[in-house]
């Protein structure tokens, strides 16, 4: 377990140190999301209608921002070797390693898009489900994420791959996760939706961190 | 304690070195020799257990490594041609770091006093970006002297040192071969170790025809 917090306390002092790769991710959201009721305009109908849309989809691509450097840095530097060698699993490590990046990557997009959502004149209680489908939401883009980094870690041109790789699974999150928020403004209650995401984000949690070391190790050998 | 028999390496097609026979007991070195692309680091990874051998096994204090494999990690200390080193972290924070994914916490007064025994008096808070490469070779050595494992596998430890921390290396080399360590590293250059001391020469290939490298074992 100390080594498990020594990793997230790692990766979040390298964060800190090294705020431009964390802002450029912020940003990106800030500014696709702003693009959207410029480009179409001031019907309130029609944006509220695409702001969940809009808002996950802007959410994902932000999320694969920062996706190919989870352990790019760690395995040139060797110190993905020294975390294979050490007494505590591997798995758990990783998943350190996705809760420093969740922190510093998914949580930011969960506290900024309710002010983003404003733009698209959603009610305050469809932006608190949006909210609470990002919190639900955005680990499960970290979790899956993760496999896909492992995967194409040290493959020429892996960025382009790995949204490839990435972008298909992360569609159950933006289904159930937009879903949501469209089943509330519509009056429908977002319950299921979001019982759907925490389910997702469940077996993120158990399985992701696993099938990610397997792919860090074959990297490794 | 560290028994090899048999070990053998592929590389695609080719065969890098075959048949690695030696063993190794509290207190006994072994440095392995061989020409650049001789297989010295896959020899290296596959004993720490990062690489898998294409033949052979390891046993350690009688057990094939692969059943005991979280005990000999703990007991193990790796050190590779990368340092691990975060250049954004300072030398402190990389080597408390270090040690605590290795599962032995430092609190930081035991960590400053091997980076000042290390030679970095002065210098712990900063960088390691703003080190130089030597430096930056310290840092990584610094967690020798804070080491509890019993087996080193060191890959190149004199890469890059000047003679004052070549001297001081040898000096804590000796300490651990007298606490009763295990020692298994790699270096192009001769090296003067107290305690018993092997050679193990991943033979150079000079006829491209014949199968398998020659290796010959030479105590010293």
């Amino acid at each position: 377990m100390n080594a498990f917090i020594a990793i997230v306390r790692r990766d979040l002092l390298l964060a800190a140190r090294r705020k431009s790769e964390v802002l450029t991710a912020l940003f990106f959201f800030m500014i696709v999301v702003s693009l959207f009721p410029l480009g179409i305009g001031p019907e309130t109908a029609m944006l509220r209608r695409i702001a969940p849309g809009v808002l996950w989809v802007a959410a994902l691509l932000a999320a694969m921002l920062s996706l190919n450097r989870l352990f790019a840095a760690d395995h040139q530097d060797g110190t993905l070797e020294q975390m294979s060698l050490s007494p505590t699993p591997l798995a758990l490590l990783v998943s350190g390693k996705v809760l420093a990046h969740w922190l510093t990557s998914g949580l930011p997009l969960v506290l900024l898009a309710p002010v983003l959502g404003l733009q698209f004149d959603l009610s305050p209680r469809a932006l608190g489900v949006l909210m609470v489908s990002l919190l639900l939401g955005t680990p499960v883009l970290s979790l899956v994420g993760a496999i896909g980094a492992a995967l194409t870690l040290g493959v020429r041109g892996g960025g382009v791959l790995l949204s490839l790789l990435v972008l298909p699974l992360y569609i159950p999150a933006l289904i159930f996760g937009a879903g949501a928020v469209e089943a509330d403004v519509a009056g429908l209650g977002a319950g299921g939706h979001l019982s759907l995401l925490g389910a997702l984000l469940a077996l993120g949690v158990f399985f992701a961190p696993w099938a990610a070391t397997a792919a860090l190790r074959i990297a490794l050998e | 304690m560290l028994r090899v028999h048999g070990l053998a390496c592929d590389r695609g097609d080719r065969r890098l070195f075959s048949a690695v026979d030696f063993s190794l007991a509290p207190g006994e070195w072994l440095q392995v020799e061989g020409a650049n692309g001789a297989g010295k680091t896959s020899l290296l990874r596959m004993l720490a257990g990062l690489a898998p051998s294409a033949d052979g096994h390891i046993e350690w204090d009688g057990q094939p490594v692969s059943d005991v494999r979280d005990e000999f990690h703990a007991r193990l200390l790796y050190l590779g041609h990368a340092p691990a080193i975060k250049e954004d972290l300072s030398a402190l924070e990389n080597l408390q770091t270090a040690a605590a994914v290795a599962g032995r916490p430092l609190d930081e007064a035991t960590a400053l006093a091997a980076l000042r025994r290390i030679g970095l008096k002065g210098r712990e808070d900063l960088p390691a970006r703003v080190l130089s490469q030597g430096q930056k070779r310290r840092v990584a050595l610094a967690r020798l002297l804070c080491s509890q494992a019993r087996l080193w596998i060191l890959d190149e430890p004199f890469v890059a040192l000047d003679v004052a921390a070549v001297s001081l290396l040898c000096s804590i080399l000796d300490e651990h071969l007298s606490r009763g360590g295990l020692l298994i590293f790699t270096s192009h250059q001769a090296v003067q170790l107290g305690g018993i001391g092997n050679t193990l020469r991943l033979g150079p290939d000079p006829d491209a025809s014949r199968p398998r490298p020659t290796i010959a074992e030479v105590p010293a």
